[in-house]
């Protein structure tokens, strides 16, 4: 690895994870070979997505240069870059979803919340995005809200997915929830 | 742990399910969990707590029974009656059930019609859907609690390894190569010759990978084993390892399957604490032990070389072979990747004999398969059926048809890397040679009924539009020819494409089944290319009519 391209000498406010514990995370995968990417998976566990100057800090307590971060994050559709908002909507792409009409549900939810398919709402409600299959096939087609996945949807009703949205508490990310909602 | 302990502890177990007046075992995967299981779960503990019955009557969990669509699935297990499997559960009906039956059975009571009392909410075990098939890597599903160690000792669990732990390395090789099992990810390459190859290097460091990467869209036989039965997937490594002297074993599964991960974790924690995974394993003086590594969404990663990468921690880009991950692969190590539904298999081999094995299927394709059979089709869920079956029998007979009033046109199988094959042609038997003859090929075990309301031609693009967007865009034939192959395939679509474009499709098709780096690009137009071999009026017909046709 190229060590004089890590981001230590770039200067960062860390917020949104107390500094302490993103270098606990470090630690915890450091010793680890090749452990980058189980590292981004539980920071994005704790925020919901991988903000820059997070993976700066990790970069630098993990001893990674930050392109090869960003290689890995822009790599993998899982990772987000940026905030998903309160509530994950994600529709189900798998074939089995497909031929049951999850593209007629996914622009009904897009019609629905005025955005497209891995947007979020100007207000950071919702953040709307169809995903790999869940693989739940016995139950196409089906969507999750916060990681809770609703399954034999009616594709004409997409206004009914919302109203699962007002019944439930919102889960601010969690490992579990963010596993099943984000892809 | 003393090997003969194993027993012991089967024992014991098997005593206390004995002793027990009933049993209620729910469905704990991520269907039915999806469809509210664990409120039914909960509502029979409180209801039999209540009533003082918690000692008679057991409520516990249990892997994938295969209906996922009537779920949430609850299994009736009692001394007085044939096992009953209720369907569509909640907890009012479990309340129900629990007052009318579950309670007078415990108290020795008789009850006429138990099935009665649930009325539609019960599945007949002896239609089709069940007594077709044959069940030997989902065997404890329905039976035994994934998340309880002496449940899977009292079904013979540890056994296999334990019989490895006597062999040697080549007697293992030799086992696997006579029960004729063959990777079940889709190649169907021999699993016997591949670990061979891994024992035949000298190393001080060797891997064994557990490929749980399950990305082909609309297939969760993977999930459903590694949620339903984690240990039978550990004791298969374990077992590799014995057959290659591997020195490490390495979980690597899909992020969106946090189930699966959640549980493949615990059973480990338990083999270690039980001493069959760790140090001393049953007090051989055999030391193996796991690491856990998750995926991150892209399709990619489930060929081996790309999977490697990406548990180094790196993007996951396949990168060409030789050499083979059996001569280098992890860390530079020989290594050995095998699919979660193959490695499920090899404890049952091991414990019952090659020739037990050997006896199912074809006489090439041994032993029985796992399919997700989903789409048009009545009963959308997991069975698993032995090798040599027809696709007539998996659709029709225990699949039940499209289950309304229109026809099914075809299947898919092997996902967007496999093929379309016809109604005309099910009377095919399911094996991996059969299913390559007609364009497809066996694939995981994804399987995808189409009506005839449903276009081949979207269908093909559904599965080449996914391959191009997990391309990883290393080699040029996959980045470039699937690109190119969509944009013909969209004006097909649109009603703009020439009879010049199919055959453009056709000449891109074999520059990439030639050119690419790895199987994600060699088959990727298998969907388009094999909808046109049997459905090439669907292309034609959509084509844009010329002025003289138009006339």
């Amino acid at each position: 690895m190229a060590e004089n391209t890590t981001a230590d000498e770039i200067d960062t406010d860390v917020e949104d994870v107390p500094q302490d514990e993103i270098v606990v995370l470090a630690q915890k995968w450091k010793k680890k070979r090749g452990s980058l990417i189980m590292a981004l998976h539980e920071l994005q566990g704790r925020l919901g997505y991988v903000p820059r100057d997070q993976a700066m800090k990790l970069g630098r307590e993990m001893g990674v240069p930050l392109a090869n971060i960003y290689e890995v994050l822009t790599f993998y559709n899982y990772f987000k870059l940026e905030s998903p908002g309160k509530y994950i909507v994600s529709v189900c792409t798998g074939t089995a979803c497909h031929i049951k009409g999850s593209p007629k549900l996914l622009q009904g939810l897009e019609d629905e919340l005025g955005i497209k398919a891995g947007e979020s709402t100007p207000d950071g409600e919702y953040h709307l995005q169809g995903v790999r299959c869940l693989g739940c096939c016995g139950l196409a087609p089906l969507a999750s809200v916060n990681g809770k996945v609703y399954g034999k949807l009616d594709t004409s009703d997409s206004h009914a997915v919302l109203e699962h949205v007002k019944v439930d508490q919102p889960v601010a990310s969690r490992p579990d929830d963010d596993a099943a909602a984000a892809d | 742990m003393k090997p003969e302990e194993l027993e012991v502890k089967a024992a014991a177990e098997l005593a206390k399910q004995q002793a027990l007046e009933a049993r209620l075992v729910c469905c704990s995967s991520t269907g039915c969990h999806s469809s509210g299981a664990a409120d039914v779960a909960a509502r029979l503990k409180a209801d039999l707590k209540a009533k003082g019955l918690d000692a008679k009557v057991q409520v516990g969990g249990t892997g994938c029974m295969g209906l996922c669509s009537k779920g949430p699935l609850v299994r009736l297990t009692s001394k007085a009656h044939d096992d009953i499997l209720c369907s569509e559960m909640t907890p009012d009906l479990a309340t129900h059930l629990v007052e009318e039956v579950v309670a007078p059975l415990a108290n020795g009571e008789p009850v006429a019609d138990p099935v009665g009392v649930l009325g539609a909410h019960t599945v007949d075990l002896a239609a089709p859907f069940f007594a077709k098939q044959e069940r030997v890597v989902l065997s404890n599903n329905g039976h035994a609690d994934p998340e309880k160690l002496p449940e899977y000792l009292m079904h013979g669990g540890y056994q296999g390894l334990r019989k490895a732990l006597t062999m040697t390395a080549e007697e293992i090789c030799q086992e696997m190569l006579a029960s004729g099992l063959r990777g079940r990810g889709g190649a169907g390459y021999p699993t016997g010759l591949k670990w061979d190859f891994a024992r035949r290097v000298e190393s001080d460091v060797k891997y064994v990978i557990c490929n749980g990467d399950e990305g082909d869209p609309g297939a969760f036989m993977d999930r459903s084993v590694l949620e339903g039965d984690p240990h039978a997937v550990i004791e298969g490594m374990m077992i590799a390892a014995r057959a290659m002297n591997a020195t490490n074993g390495v979980f690597y599964i899909r992020a969106e399957y946090p189930l699966a991960v959640e549980r493949v974790e615990k059973a480990i924690r338990q083999a270690r604490v039980a001493g069959l995974v760790g140090r001393n394993i049953l007090n051989s003086g055999w030391n193996f032990d796991f690491d856990v590594r998750l995926g991150a969404g892209a399709f990619v990663c489930g060929e081996e070389t790309a999977l490697i990468a990406s548990v180094e921690g790196r993007r996951g880009t396949p990168r060409p072979r030789p050499p083979f991950p059996s001569v280098k692969g992890l860390w530079d190590k020989p290594s050995c990747v095998n699919n979660v539904e193959t490695l499920a298999n090899v404890p049952r081999i091991l414990h019952n004999g090659a020739a037990w094995f050997a006896a199912k299927g074809t006489e090439k394709s041994k032993g029985t398969k796992v399919f997700a059979l989903t789409g048009k089709i009545a009963h959308n869920g997991l069975v698993e059926v032995p090798m040599g079956i027809t696709i007539r029998e998996l659709v029709e007979t225990i699949g039940g048809g499209t289950g309304t009033e229109r026809q099914v046109k075809a299947v898919q199988t092997g996902g967007p890397s496999g093929g379309m094959i016809p109604a005309s042609q099910f009377d095919t038997p399911i094996s991996y040679e059969h299913l390559q003859q007609l364009g497809s090929m066996m694939g995981s075990g994804g399987l995808i009924v189409i009506d005839d309301h449903d276009s081949v031609v979207e269908l093909s693009r559904f599965y080449l539009d996914f391959c191009v967007d997990e391309s990883c865009g290393k080699c040029a034939p996959c980045r470039i020819g699937g690109t190119q192959m969509l944009h013909l395939l969209d004006k097909i679509v649109a009603g703009e494409g020439t009879a010049e474009d199919i055959k453009s499709i056709r000449k891109i098709a074999q520059a990439m089944q030639r050119g690419s780096l790895c199987a994600l690009g060699q088959t990727a137009p298998n969907p388009v290319l094999s909808a046109l071999k049997h459905f090439e009026s669907e292309f034609t017909e959509r084509l844009k009519k010329t002025e003289t046709e138009q006339a």
